[in-house]
């Protein structure tokens, strides 16, 4: 079933995790890393010499936790309701993101819709590059060598670890990122959805569904 | 990377830690400054080679090319830089001890 949980089939215990269901990551209260050393020593450098403030740091990072799937769910969503806007995503998917208030920066998205014979998913060999501004920071595994490596040589098989298993009649086209251009997937509106609003279709839209690895939700 | 051979996808998740966000903000700030280009940011992850995958984590290897892009565009010295990490290295064992003290605070 195809969906954006965590939780892929693998019973665990919920204990140490955080509210969001995900393991803690050494923060605050562990031992202090060679890494996180150069962070604060680099940030400090960078305020002291007038690049940038600790105030717009802190800006940067409530940006970055105020994007989530939910702002490309509504532009999916949209999408599905108004031809006029679908035929605009499809031309030029920043200008439609920012028609509707999202910050797309300068960056080139391109929007790939998926039809009743093609199937698209979205990868960055070269590194992470994700429509962070649609979707907020990319999930772990996006960023993983597995993934990377894998999906361009044998997308059918990676997307069935995603418990996507696609007809051997539907043509996956694999489409990979880069700095300046970026892609999300158009998935295809479930059928039975006739009778949803804009909104209820947006929570359909779940964020794996937009980079190709699921499929939305169908209503209950 | 592409096309090369590796395990299943691991599909688990972690919450990322402040200095993980602090990282990323710090990339997004001083590119968008012109001080480097997402270009620098990738060739310094890709000199680094395979093993840094291997041994360490995102983050860490973003510090580095982050730090390294920063050096190479004279923004600070390899001196200020190693000086400022001792200083922040002996106000404590954890990492919340460490940045105290900075304006964050």
């Amino acid at each position: 079933m195809p969906h954006d949980h965590h939780d892929h089939g693998t019973p665990h215990s919920h204990e140490g995790m955080s509210p969001s269901g995900h393991p803690y990551r050494a923060d605050n209260d562990t031992a202090l890393t060679y890494w996180q050393v150069m962070e604060i020593a680099m940030r400090e450098l960078l305020i002291e010499k007038g690049v940038t403030t600790s105030a717009e740091v802190q800006a940067q990072i409530d940006v970055m936790d105020s994007r989530s799937p939910a702002n490309g769910a509504a532009v999916i969503a949209r999408a599905w309701t108004d031809p006029d806007f679908r035929q605009r995503l499809l031309e030029n998917a920043s200008d439609a993101s920012r028609e509707m208030g999202f910050d797309i920066g300068p960056l080139q998205l391109i929007a790939v819709e998926n039809t009743a014979d093609t199937h698209n998913v979205i990868v960055c060999t070269l590194c992470s590059c994700y429509p962070r501004n649609l979707l907020g920071l990319p999930p772990d595994w996006y960023k993983s060598r597995a993934y990377r490596s894998r999906l361009v040589k044998t997308p059918r098989a990676v997307l069935g670890e995603f418990g996507l298993n696609l007809p051997d009649s539907t043509t996956i086209r694999v489409h990979d990122s880069t700095a300046d251009m970026r892609y999300i997937v158009l998935p295809a509106r479930p059928a039975g959805t006739d009778d949803l609003t804009e909104e209820q279709l947006a929570r359909l839209v779940t964020r794996d569904s937009m980079i190709g690895t699921g499929l939305p939700r169908t209503p209950e | 990377m592409g096309g090369r051979d590796a395990g299943p996808v691991d599909l688990s998740q972690h919450d990322f830690a402040l200095w993980e966000k602090r990282v990323d903000a710090l990339m997004v700030i001083c590119s968008s400054k012109g001080h480097f280009t997402v270009d620098g940011l990738r060739r310094v992850l890709e000199d680094m080679g395979e093993d840094a995958f291997e041994t360490m984590t995102y983050y860490e290897r973003w510090v580095a090319s982050v730090n390294q892009n920063l050096l190479e565009a004279g923004v600070y010295s390899i001196e200020e830089l190693g000086r400022r990490m001792e200083q922040v290295a002996r106000r404590g064992a954890t990492y919340g001890e460490a940045a105290e003290g900075t304006a964050d605070a």
